[in-house]
């Protein structure tokens, strides 16, 4: 039996060396391509297609050309990084198939990299440009429309250059992305294998340490050995609430039953987060590995991924490193010729938000519709088909294997106190640089948005920041310096949720931020308990006649009223949160809602039947706008000041477009 | 001949493997063996099982915990957030809001159900319902005994801050049992679980989801074209008026006044057993007299007893089965009286078609009794008869309905009514029912015998058709008749009767089913093998015609204490006890029926008059194609 | 090409769905499984559909609608290969959209939200597009055509999508007819 196991082991072991060596000395060229989601929809697969046409086409043999996750920065996309014994590794971005057949003739063929297409070429190139055009500016001030420069080339300006005193200095241009200021305060702790190996290899996977965890728990731990180990670090999980995932673990443990499940949550759904499909795109065997030792942990042996179903590409990956891991015998029956037997099966979503609550999704994976139940039981006593279950987020659960190979000791010396660790977050929004960033709980708010996010651009003035999605809340100005924690936001009126950040700048109204949020729970309520049914369309109908104008002063106290008696009275966190982005603007923001209802306007002039057009003294009566309005709004003689009919008026802003003289205005 | 009986029944495989999903009721009084907690509620010690839920341990103390959405062990999703009470877990600690209906009392637990807190959260989910529910209360079916209307006069709820959208809602009164109202309903999911997990058929169910949410069948179908039963268990469990009988009082007193129609009542034996419910008795209080003498004072212009029809079927059954026990074909023989189990098999088991018995329901037998034989004795003519029935039953009014029910062109039954129309008409007539002094049926079709009394109740059928078939098989008058083995409310029952034939004892083997989901049990049994009946007694309903879905209301916080199913069977069995016969085949009004009549049972007219076929049906038919529009 | 309303009963996807469901039983839970299974193989879930899956699991039609209107995903009526959305917002309206939607369900024969006989379009009324410079628009998948003013414009707008359906069609044939020469060239 012992010599069995140590047999298989080994092989993984003999896996590892001969990997890890393709991998950091590779005899040729290693080629890697980010294919996540966010690469392939810039157009990764095709940059990918013509590198292995081209490559093929020369009969590039011995060169080996990996897809891989992503790294995190939305802007640069495609990447192409080539990695080369005994030189230093070069990063190409936004590879378009033309560069990509230049980079393979000249680097891969050549031998030269492509200077102009990587990371310094492409930002020594932006730099150079905003040079030539302020000095053009300065020229010409008078005679030239302002400079724009597209969306993209403006989000990537400040990585570098922080300070306009620096502009001459080319040689200080970062070579590698985490030389940029986006990756300064980081520490990629999860993510650390995302965009480096392919995560449709399971030999690369290990080469970087996976399932070296698991090995130690099948060898060396006991199951309570393995529970200890876990709440010892004192691991909150991710998914939102924070609760202790040690904690959580060992309330399934203690339960006798015949079945148990272990159930990985990916049924990732805020608007604008994707911290949970970047780790199941770029590193799927973490979370396997994580799950099987969550198994052994609470006695289970069968565990469920339950992913939403827009997420093709992290299903065929979860799919394929099942697959993979089952042929080398790290799923299945006595894994490892162990005692221990576990496999995983997929569960695709079907389009509910509410499924990521863990009694709705249980009950979506029994089949039904996926409506909450009321906890007590909690899933750890009674589950999936009534048998213990635990359920984990994805996040969560790609810490465990490092927790377990590095101790949890290791853990506590990252994060603070009360929750130990780094936190993935999904940065968007008024903010310069968005995309996928790790940082170490304790972090400030400001060091994010401001370090990190490179700031509001155009010199926006920051106004808040959305935590939690819309279950959370708006943090302002003066909370910045928060040390970012589940407690601390918690205290501030909102919540860590999945790790959503939604930057708000003076632009946007906070009426309408909340109005968004309710209309998002209202479409995705399930429609079973009366407060969170009925309460959030009545939310909604009330925020929906502030922004349009037909509110009373009265209706404030019963928007508070309701928020608040959502929080007490829902059955599930989604009704229970619901109110958080009314309450939380409402608190902070009271003056706006106020505004939009006795003086009919909207400070931020986003609500649109709240915009009042006028016509200024600089009409010239040339009667363009009254032709051009669609609704016949606008009237007026020849050559005399035009007037609005703001009953008629619908808002469009085409007289504003189309007036030669800047005499109508919104206010 | 000393009738011989086993005394104790067979179980070889026992059929309670699942939970019953209508339990009996609970006691109020505390038995010993349980284990107990200890907890204070609002401020007074209370001692109650483990297993009780903090609406129970109120109620012990002496409190209602107010909930729409709880019906005991079929519906517990807490969903309607009306129970909430403020509870710590030990006397010091905080107080969480939680929903009574799911937290069960535990050892020291402080609970107060009556806070400013509280009533403030409770009387806003209440304005939230009432801002989606049609609010029309005083031309609601349900006015008055409403668990909603109740609830917002108990807490002060007359309107409702809340303006805006309201659920799209479209009656549908298509079928002849059934009108749904989604205007009223408040979304309790009483109803979904009622036929999902009473009668294991799912016709209603939640679709969409969120504010959109609606309750009914799929697709938008009507539900004349699903697979409903019609069996009205659905009716019993809604709160609200949002599913209710479709109502024919008008059409009956319309019929009442015009001078050229004579119209005949019949009422079945489970009617008597709960109408007095509606007028302030007791449950289990047989008003049988004072129902006679309202009937006539409405101006029925005859009142017969469906029991004398159940006396007749019994003897069209017993021959029936008799006859197949001795051809040994077709058996097990299936009994027919059930509307709602008799489409329930045409929807699910049509395999079992032909061992239903061909006998009409009683209530078919008595309508088509009364235009033929009655008519032709009375020298009435059969065209100005109306033939009405009280029953305690929705799925009857689809049964009158059905196309074959009907000779030469004359409907057997042209209106069924239920018990709780009977109580309506009662109340808008101003008849003062409690002061109606006991009169009796009319004769010639009013006589009956303790057997057809107790056709109301599960095992009823069953026992009233052994008491004939036994004395029949055996050639004796057997004095040991009752059988106590199909009595009672267990969802299914079984029985061995060893009869003794020539010389010889045979071995009978009965059993009876009561709902849906219990006969599913049974016919697999038998499909697969694994049982073997001579004769099964089925019930669409739970319990029987007692507890048909056309009885009156028991209110969901009532039937946490109280199953009304004994009371009323045993005012059923003590009026068997009452009467001087109590074999079906010595009713001397049938007997005189086969004399001047029908001959003999199953003769060829009886036939005619008394026994109808069965077809398969189909749910959900593809609508035909529209987009040619 | 012509895509029936309704799906015949010995139409052989409900044999594949058949095998899938075969393999299935004994497990828990199922509904769901079922139904994607069906959507995958149907394109979507009408009553037919769910009638199958009900007499194959035992589960009821109204069980497994509760749960296909439930999730987003799941669609219950067939769409169309492209969907046109017609514009209603207010500048829109008043330029004659309704018109234009009146027009087109003519050409199409069908209503809103019903698939055109072909299988090729699908209506829809669209709240307000944000073009309303360009009033009254449509929308055909993600393309914007504007200023309808001349409601013939529409047939050649549709004759435009139904040529290209038909060159592809022509393509398809003509390769598998060069497959066939590949294979007796073979």
């Amino acid at each position: 039996m012992i010599t069995r196991t140590r047999t298989s082991w080994e092989n993984i072991s003999n896996l590892r060396r001969r990997t890890l060596t393709e991998l950091e000395q590779p005899e040729h060229f290693r080629v890697t391509v980010g294919m996540a989601t966010c690469g392939i929809s810039a157009g990764a697969d095709l940059t990918f297609e013509a590198i292995r046409q081209e490559a093929e086409r020369n009969d590039l043999q011995d060169i080996s050309l990996e897809i891989t996750g992503c790294i995190g920065l939305c802007s640069f996309e495609p990447i192409v990084e080539i990695y080369e014994k005994g030189k230093e590794k070069v990063s190409y971005v936004k590879v378009d198939p033309v560069k990509a057949i230049a980079i393979v003739r000249q680097h891969l063929i050549g031998g030269e990299p492509v200077e102009e297409f990587t990371l310094r070429g492409f930002l020594r190139e932006q730099h150079e440009k905003k040079q030539r055009e302020a000095e053009a500016h300065s020229y010409l001030s008078h005679k030239l429309e302002p400079v724009t420069t597209t969306e993209l080339d403006s989000r990537s300006k400040d990585l570098v250059i922080e300070d306009e005193s620096e502009e001459s200095d080319l040689a200080g241009l970062p070579e590698h992305f985490i030389d940029l200021p986006f990756y300064k305060k980081q520490k990629r702790q999860v993510l650390r294998n995302c965009g480096y190996i392919n995560p449709e290899r399971i030999d690369e996977a290990i080469a970087v340490g996976a399932y070296a965890a698991l090995k130690r728990v099948l060898t060396e731990m006991s199951a309570q050995a393995v529970i200890d180990c876990i709440s010892d670090s004192g691991l909150r999980g991710r998914g939102g609430a924070g609760f202790p995932t040690g904690i959580k673990w060992s309330f399934a443990a203690r339960e006798k039953a015949e079945e148990k499940y272990f159930i990985c949550n990916a049924d990732e759904g805020d608007p604008g987060a994707f911290m949970d499909r970047s780790i199941l795109e770029g590193d799927p065997h973490a979370v396997l590995e994580a799950m099987i030792i969550g198994g052994y942990a609470i006695g289970a042996s069968k565990g469920y991924i339950y992913v939403r179903a827009e997420y093709p590409t992290a299903v065929k990956r979860l799919n394929i490193a099942i697959e993979q891991a089952r042929e080398l015998g790290l799923l299945g029956d006595h894994i490892m010729a162990s005692d221990f037997s576990f496999d995983i099966e997929l569960r695709l979503g079907a389009g509910a938000f509410v499924c990521g609550e863990e009694t709705a999704l249980i009950a979506s994976i029994e089949g039904g519709r996926g409506m909450p139940r009321n906890k007590p039981p909690f899933p750890a006593a009674h589950g999936l088909f009534g048998k213990p279950t635990i359920i984990n987020n994805v996040e969560t659960l790609a810490n465990i294997p490092a927790i377990i190979l590095n101790g949890s000791q290791w853990f506590r010396t990252i994060g603070t106190e009360s929750s130990p660790g780094t936190k993935v977050f999904a940065l968007g929004g008024k903010v310069e640089h968005t995309g996928l960033l790790e940082v170490p709980m304790g972090i400030t708010l400001r060091e994010v948005i401001f370090d990190i996010g490179g700031g509001c651009p155009d010199n926006k003035k920051f106004k808040a920041v959305q935590t939690g999605g819309p279950s959370g809340g708006c943090i302002t100005e003066n909370k910045l310096d928060l040390e970012v924690d589940f407690d601390t936001l918690k205290a501030a009126g909102s919540m860590m949720g999945s790790g959503g950040l939604i930057v708000m700048d003076e632009d946007n109204c906070m009426v309408d931020i909340a109005r968004f949020y309710t209309e998002f729970t209202v479409d995705e309520s399930c429609g079973q308990c009366v407060p969170c049914r009925e309460g959030t369309k009545r939310m909604l109908e009330i925020l929906e006649r502030i922004t349009g104008g037909h509110a009373e002063m009265d209706d404030l106290d019963l928007l508070e009223e309701l928020g608040e008696h959502l929080q007490v009275s829902s059955l599930c966190a989604l009704g229970q949160t619901a109110a958080n982005p009314v309450l939380s603007t409402l608190r902070q923001f009271r003056d706006e809602y106020e505004t939009h209802i006795r003086d009919k306007q909207c400070p931020s002039h986003v609500c649109k039947n709240l915009l009042g057009y006028i016509i200024t003294a600089n009409c010239k009566g040339c009667t363009k706008c009254a032709r051009i309005c669609p609704v016949h709004a606008i009237s007026g003689k020849p050559r005399e000041i035009h007037e609005i009919d703001l009953d008629v008026c619908i808002r469009c802003g085409l007289c504003i477009e189309n007036c030669a003289f800047n005499a109508i205005e919104r206010r | 001949m000393r009738q011989t009986k086993t005394r104790n029944k067979i179980h070889s495989v026992p059929f309670s493997s699942g939970t019953e999903a209508m339990k009996g009721e609970l006691k109020l009084e505390l038995e010993e063996k349980v284990p107990l907690v200890n907890l204070t509620i609002n401020g007074q010690e209370v001692t109650c099982p483990e297993s009780w839920n903090l609406i129970m341990a109120a109620r012990k103390a002496g409190y209602e915990i107010p909930s729409l959405c709880y019906l005991r062990e079929i519906n517990e999703n807490s969903s309607c957030r009306v129970c909430l009470v403020e509870v710590a877990r030990k006397k010091g600690e905080a107080f969480r809001m939680v929903t009574a209906c799911s937290t069960k009392a535990a050892e020291g637990m402080v609970v107060i159900t009556n806070s400013t807190r509280v009533r403030k959260t409770v009387r806003l989910n209440l304005e939230l319902i009432k801002a989606n529910h049609n609010s029309d209360c005083l031309s609601c079916i349900r006015n008055d005994n409403c668990e909603f209307q109740r609830l917002c006069a108990m807490y002060g709820v007359q309107t409702s801050r809340f303006t805006g959208a309201v659920r799209e809602a479209e009656i549908d009164d298509l079928s002849w049992s059934i009108v749904r109202d989604p205007s009223k309903c408040i979304l309790c999911g009483r109803c979904v679980n009622t036929c999902k997990a009473v009668q294991g058929i799912g016709v209603l169910e939640f679709s969409k989801r969120g504010f959109e949410t609606t309750v009914g069948p799929a697709f938008g179908y009507s539900m004349k074209d699903v697979n409903c039963l019609y069996c009205g268990q659905c009716i019993e469990a809604c709160p609200v008026g949002a599913l209710h009988e479709k109502d024919q009082i008008e059409d009956v007193l319309k019929e009442i006044e015009n001078p050229d129609k004579f119209v005949i009542v019949q009422t079945a034996p489970a009617v008597r057993a709960a109408l007095g419910e509606e007028f302030g008795y007791p449950i289990g209080t047989a008003v049988t007299g004072k129902m006679v003498a309202a009937l006539r004072r409405l101006g029925f212009d005859r009142v017969y007893d469906t029991n004398f029809a159940a006396d007749l079927t019994i003897m069209e059954e017993a021959t029936e089965l008799i006859s197949r026990l001795k051809n040994n074909e077709r058996l097990p023989l299936l009994t027919s009286c059930s509307p709602g189990w008799v489409r329930y098999c045409e929807l699910y088991y049509p395999e079992f078609l032909e061992n239903i018995s061909s006998c009409k329901s009683p209530q078919q037998m008595m309508g088509a009794v009364i235009k033929s034989y009655y008519a032709e004795r009375v020298g009435v003519d059969p065209n100005s008869i109306v033939s009405v029935s009280i029953m305690p039953c929705t799925s009857k009014k689809t049964e009158a309905n059905r196309p074959e029910m009907e000779v030469d062109g004359l409907r057997d039954v042209d209106y069924s009514l239920t018990t709780r129309e009977l109580s309506r008409m009662i109340r808008q007539s101003g008849l003062q029912f409690q002061e109606l002094a006991d009169e009796e049926a009319d004769s010639i079709l009013g006589d009956y015998t303790g057997a057809g009394v107790i056709f109301g109740t599960s095992g009823g059928v069953m026992e009233a058709a052994l008491r004939t078939a036994a004395d029949v098989l055996t050639g004796d008058d057997l004095e040991d008749f009752e059988y106590s083995e199909v009595r009672g409310m267990e969802g299914i029952k079984e029985a061995t009767i060893l009869l003794p034939i020539d010389g010889q004892e045979i071995e009978l083997k009965v059993a009876v089913a009561s709902s849906a989901a219990n006969a599913a049990k049974v016919l697999d049994a038998v499909k697969s093998g694994e049982k073997k009946y001579h004769f099964i007694e089925v019930m669409a309903c739970p319990g029987g015609c007692i507890h048909g879905g056309g009885q009156p209301y028991v209110p969901a916080r009532e039937r946490i204490f109280l199953d009304p199913r004994p009371a009323r069977a045993k005012a059923l069995y003590d009026e068997d006890l009452a009467q001087n016969e109590r074999k079906s085949y010595k009713n001397s009004d049938v007997q005189e029926l086969y004399k001047r009549f029908f001959g003999e049972p199953n003769s060829e007219r009886a036939h005619k008059y008394l026994h109808t076929h069965y077809g398969q049906r189909e749910a959900y038919p593809l609508k035909e194609d529209d987009s040619s529009l | 090409m012509c895509q029936p309303k309704q799906i015949a009963v010995d139409d052989p996807r409900f044999l594949e769905l058949d095998t899938f469901l075969k393999k299935l039983q004994g497990e828990k839970g199922i509904a769901m499984i079922a139904l994607q299974k069906a959507q995958q193989l149907f394109g979507y879930l009408p009553l037919e559909v769910h009638k199958h899956i009900s007499a194959f699991t035992g589960i009821s039609v109204a069980e497994l609608y509760g749960v296909s209107s439930f999730y987003s995903q799941f669609l219950l009526e067939a769409e169309g290969k492209h969907r046109i959305s017609v514009c209603m917002g207010t500048a829109c309206y008043v330029k004659g959209s309704q018109k234009v939607l009146d027009k087109l369900c003519e050409l199409l024969n069908i209503k809103v939200g019903e698939v055109s006989s072909d299988g090729l379009f699908s209506i829809t009324a669209a709240r307000c597009i944000g073009c309303c410079g360009l009033a009254p628009v449509i929308m055909i998948d993600e393309e914007v055509y504007a200023n309808i003013v001349d409601l013939n414009e529409l047939e050649q707008i549709l004759d435009s999508y139904r040529s290209k359906e038909a060159a592809a069609v022509t393509v398809s044939v003509a390769s598998a007819d060069n497959k066939g020469e590949a294979e007796d060239l073979a």
